[in-house]
């Protein structure tokens, strides 16, 4: 099983997390076009590579980015949401 | 006639324990620390097991966990390895496959009709007529398959353990117990594991005519023992790798999980016959099998022998067998250019006639093929791979002896995603690139000479530490290779075949011929075409051949061909092993141990359990349900609500960090009332809903359904993370006990236990107040899910038990009873209440459910609300409808998921809900149907599990008459 580690809680077993999918920035839905929108909604980049994830740590309510390599699947770094500059 | 010698140095026999057990039903001697094959080789048998395709016999092949020909059952066990597994006083062995026993197995006549089985033959022969396709079917299932399970196999318990440690090295050979010794002084943790009953790996075996072997394993396990930090575990193998070096090692007694650090993986080479007609024959093995019978288990392999050699384990094996007493024929090499090394000048001394650029063409097999009579010999030309038989003669011996090469045992460094380069000097796949953590040292990393791979060892071991954090110097290895390990393609052609490249199923040079020609000239194709290396050794010793072979057929280098994925687990693990408890968590509510000591029934909700229903004396479940279900509606009755999520969002932004998060309004809400919350995700799809009570000005109180609370939380902790509102999130789901009280007699019921007045002015439907209820602090909501006379009290989860009981005493006269969930869904849909994720999916958006009015498209902005504004302008497919079936139905019964077939015969919809409510007196449920075809008493039909169709009509909601209006 992989591990991952939490910015608050350490390395964990991956049983103790939930995944929240890929990092995408949301597009103003009052400018975006109708295509754009659904382009935001359901289309995700499958090709593989460094990514920004949202991962959870479910014990402690933790939300936290991984940058991962989905190629590897090897964790670059983890840090809390905002807090890049930090990591 | 025994074959077994006197006591040698390096036997693991206990010859002061000697043992019996019973073979085919035959009795034999043993000693402890003999395995199956060890000891019946020493009796003289050699017949231990038949093939599985031809009934071929068969006997010693690798002595390694390869020989999957001889595999016995013992009554309980079946496909068990007789080439490792340890003899026991008392085993009733029968060797598996057979029909007829070993000797005799009537299905012999296979192998001399074989030629009009080739491989691939049953894909083609059984197609057509398909009629006779199950007669076929019933003969190729009986035939496919090796041992019998045992249906009445004992319970056994195996434990499952987790350790950790700094570095784990598998395989306790000269190379990883160097490593381990290497490492051992800085202070790390670590294990050594080894399939072997005993470690030392070819230390143990591998003489090579000397005792050097011998005294290098001696005093490797003599320093090692020094050191507490090290572990070494045998009868221990290396299952698999998963992620970040999590390593499941098997033994007998169960399975440890190690997660390590770094891992070396010293593992060694499998050893791979070079391929000649009859190469199978009892008595034909490899030079390391051999050398195994005569260390470890004081057992010559034969009398007489023929070494059929193309690299210098094959002389080593000579020298052995020389010193054992042993005849050697002849040493037959492959190579035009001979051995290179020292040996080849001592053999020569002991009269051993030595033909290089030779091979032995065919095996003479004794009578019945149970073993070998002779060999044929002739010259044999490299470049072209063919035998030249100008020259051929025959040399009589009772046992062929090869040693043509090696394949790396790298399946747990393929399963961490190494990726393997061809070394042409080696001839063998080497790591070309390691994972992190990972190491590889010895022959599987393509080093073969003793002194090298100790050297290799110590590399490794510097490389892990330094990977560890520890200063080490480096260590270089001396990478020069005299002779190759393994010979680029010994193979033999044979008009008439039986050259075997895979013993498991019987596979052939001219199998991968045919293959070829039919176009599965791809490894991955021609696995499966051919079957090569999937049965029970899955490859060990039969892939390196069957890519050469292929490299060969398309002319291309070995590297272009590629090699297949070796799996978890590297040996068949007992099913035992593996399974486990389950252990799934689920959470009780503090009234569980009521519910139990009233008979509920249980359900699980989520992660809950929950009463679904009470029984009762004398009815059935439906009569219970139906009763719980009257009495909310003639009097009244509570559930246990307390599994509901209960979050509380504080702070001076929490409405509008909910106005966001639902779909509805809630800056406008008035402190004192609640709200309909309802979830979309960011395609507009509903995912949940629940209750928002506005507490005061910045506090907000929210239910939402069992199943979803966590999710719900989940998602208001990562929205409030991208917003950055300043709000305050607490999950309160367990710190609060629930309990819904409904039903005409509910408020004289709760009127007695509080001194909050609870008529419809002072508490109207929609209201929510803090109070006090049976002397507990509580808050109290006027709800209308299952009744639109209502009441939700929520307490201090401690306090549940004290109000559920205060309720039910003073509930009694009226006829107060508890109900389930079951009840609670009949209730709702009697209510006209759709249910998310009952009476909708994964796809269905607000218009179709008809939740329009739970919308404020207003807003600036509402998770899903650009998605609802494009869905807005495109036609809507369904909707979701409250219907009734004709009064009196009692046709066949309609299923949730019975499709709503329009006019015209399409699909229009489906039923999400039906129930027979006893209130109605009919069938009422939710379906979605054709959405010009929604107004209150417009029909449509119901397609039912037979095919025929049942018309339902559109029905008004609620479906029963209201508390108010009564």
């Amino acid at each position: 099983m992989k591990l991952l580690t939490c910015p608050v809680n350490g390395t964990r077993p991956l049983s103790e997390f939930v995944f929240g999918g890929e990092i995408r920035n949301m597009p103003d839905p009052a400018q975006a076009s109708d295509s754009a929108w659904a382009a935001y909604v359901y289309n995700r980049t499958g090709a593989p590579g460094l990514k920004k994830e949202w991962w959870y740590h479910s014990p402690s309510g933790t939300w936290f980015v991984a940058e991962r390599n989905t190629l590897t699947d090897q964790v670059a770094r983890t840090y809390l949401y905002g807090q890049e500059d930090k990591a | 006639m025994s074959k077994r010698l006197p006591q040698r140095a390096s036997e693991w026999l206990k010859r002061d324990k000697p043992i019996s057990f019973y073979f085919e039903g035959q009795k034999y001697q043993a000693y402890e620390g003999d395995t199956i094959s060890s000891a019946l080789w020493a009796a003289g048998e050699t017949v231990l097991g038949r093939s599985f395709k031809y009934h071929r016999p068969r006997g010693v092949l690798s002595l390694a966990n390869h020989d999957v020909n001889v595999m016995l059952a013992d009554g309980t066990d079946t496909n068990m390895r007789g080439d490792v597994l340890p003899v026991q006083d008392g085993m009733q062995l029968t060797v598996v496959n057979t029909d007829g026993g070993v000797k005799n197995d009537k299905k012999r006549f296979i192998d001399a009709i074989s030629s009009i089985l080739p491989v691939g033959f049953y894909y083609k022969a059984f197609h057509t007529p398909r009629s006779l396709f199950p007669f076929w079917e019933n003969i190729i299932r009986k035939s496919a398959g090796l041992g019998v399970v045992n249906f009445n196999y004992p319970r056994e318990l195996k434990r499952k353990l987790h350790t950790h440690c700094d570095l784990l090295i598998i395989g306790a050979g000269p190379t990883g117990l160097t490593a381990a010794l290497m490492a051992a002084p800085h202070g790390v943790n670590i294990i050594v594991v080894d399939e072997n009953a005993q470690a030392g790996g070819s230390l143990s075996y591998d003489l090579g005519g000397s005792d050097e072997s011998a005294k290098r394993l001696a005093d490797l396990l003599a320093e090692l023992a020094k050191y507490p930090n090290v572990t070494l575990r045998t009868g221990a193998y290396a299952a698999g790798y998963y992620t970040d070096h999590l390593i499941p090692i098997v033994e007998t007694t169960g399975i440890t999980k190690v997660r390590a650090k770094a891992v070396i993986v010293a593992s060694g080479a499998f050893e791979q016959p070079p391929v000649f007609r009859n190469n199978d024959l009892p008595g034909v093995m490899l030079a390391t099998a051999a050398q195994r019978l005569l260390a470890r288990y004081a057992t010559k392999p034969c009398e007489s022998a023929v070494v059929f050699a193309a690299n210098k384990q094959g002389y080593r094996a000579a020298m052995d067998l020389l010193d054992a007493g042993v005849t050697v024929k002849a040493i037959v090499d492959l190579r035009a250019e001979g051995e290179p090394c020292s040996l080849v000048d001592a053999i020569k001394s002991r009269g051993v006639a030595i033909y290089n650029g030779a091979c032995v063409y065919e095996v003479l097999p004794a009578a019945n093929k149970f073993g070998v009579k002779g060999a044929v010999i002739c010259s044999y030309d490299e470049a072209s791979a063919k035998p030249l038989l100008h020259d051929r003669f025959t040399l009589a011996c009772d046992g062929i002896i090869m040693s043509a090469g090696w394949a790396p045992a790298a399946a747990l460094l393929y399963q961490a995603g190494t990726g393997m380069r061809y070394e042409k000097s080696a001839e063998q796949f080497v790591p070309a690139k390691l994972p992190a953590g990972m190491f590889a040292a010895g022959k599987v990393n393509g080093i073969f000479d003793l002194a090298q791979r100790l050297q290799d060892g110590a590399r490794a071991a510097s490389e892990a530490l330094t990977y560890l954090g520890k200063q080490v110097p480096s260590v270089t290895v001396d990478r020069e290779y005299i002779a190759s390990p393994s010979h680029p393609y010994p193979m033999v052609e044979h008009p008439k075949g039986k050259n075997f490249v895979d013993f498991d199923e019987d596979i052939s040079i001219k199998d991968f011929v045919h293959a070829a020609q039919e176009g599965f000239d791809n490894i991955e194709l021609m696995k499966r075409f051919t079957t090569v290396g999937m049965g029970p050794s899955q490859g060990k010793h039969s892939n390196m051949n069957a890519i050469r072979i292929l490299a060969r057929i398309r002319q291309l280098p070995v590297e272009r061909i590629g090699t297949t994925t070796a799996r978890p687990f590297f040996h068949p693990t007992p099913i035992g092993h593996l399974a486990g408890r389950g252990l799934h968590p689920h959470r009780l509510t503090t009234l569980h141990g009521w519910h139990e000591a009233h008979d509920a029934e249980f359900t699980d909700v989520g992660v809950w359990k929950r009463p679904a229903w009470y029984r009762r004396a004398g009815l059935e479940k439906q009569q219970a349900i139906y009763e719980e279900a009257l009495a909310v509606r003639k009097a009244a009755g509570m559930i246990d609500v307390g599994t509901l999520g209960k979050l509380e969002v504080r702070g001076p932004d929490a409405a509008e960090f909910l106005e966001r998060f639902y779909t509805g309004s809630f800056k406008t809400q008035k402190i004192g009332r609640t709200r309909y919350a309802l979830l979309l995700d960011e395609a507009g799809v509903m995912v949940d809903d629940g209750i928002a009570c506005r507490i005061a000005e910045d506090y907000f109180y929210i239910t939402a359904s069992t199943t979803n609370a966590a999710a719900v939380y989940r998602e208001m902790q990562r929205w409030l993370q991208i917003w950055q509102l300043d709000v305050g999130l607490v999950n309160v789901t367990g710190a609060y006990g629930g309990i819904n009280l409904a039903g005409p007699a509910a408020r004289g019921i709760l009127s007695r236990l509080t001194l909050r007045p609870l008529d419809d002015a002072s508490l109207p439907f929609g209201a929510v107040c803090d109070t006090e209820i049976a002397g507990v602090p509580a808050r109290l909501i006027r709800v209308g899910f299952v009744s639109d006379l209502a009441f939700e009290m929520h307490v201090p989860a401690g306090s549940a038990q004290h109000v559920w009981n205060a309720l039910l005493e003073n509930g009694a006269a009226e006829g107060l009873r508890p109900f389930g969930t079951d009840t609670q869904r009949l209730l709702r849909l009697e209510m006209g209440n759709h249910l998310i994720g009952q009476d909708t999916d994964g796809l269905t958006q607000p218009f179709e459910a008809g939740s329009e009015g739970a919308i404020q498209f207003e807003k600036p902005f509402f998770i899903g609300q650009r998605s609802l504004q494009i869905i807005a302008r495109k036609p809507l497919n369904k909707r979701l409808v409250p219907f009734t079936l004709s009064e009196g139905y009692q046709g066949e019964t309609i299923n949730e998921c019975n499709l709503v077939i329009g006019a015209d015969g399409n699909i229009k919809g489906r039923v999400t809900s039906i129930a027979f409510s006893p209130t109605v007196g009919r069938f009422i449920g939710f379906a979605y149907v054709d959405p010009a075809n929604v107004a209150e008493g417009a029909a449509f039909n119901i397609r039912t599990d037979s095919g025929s169709l049942v018309m339902a009509r559109v029905a008004a909601t609620p479906f029963v008459q209201l508390q108010s209006e009564a």
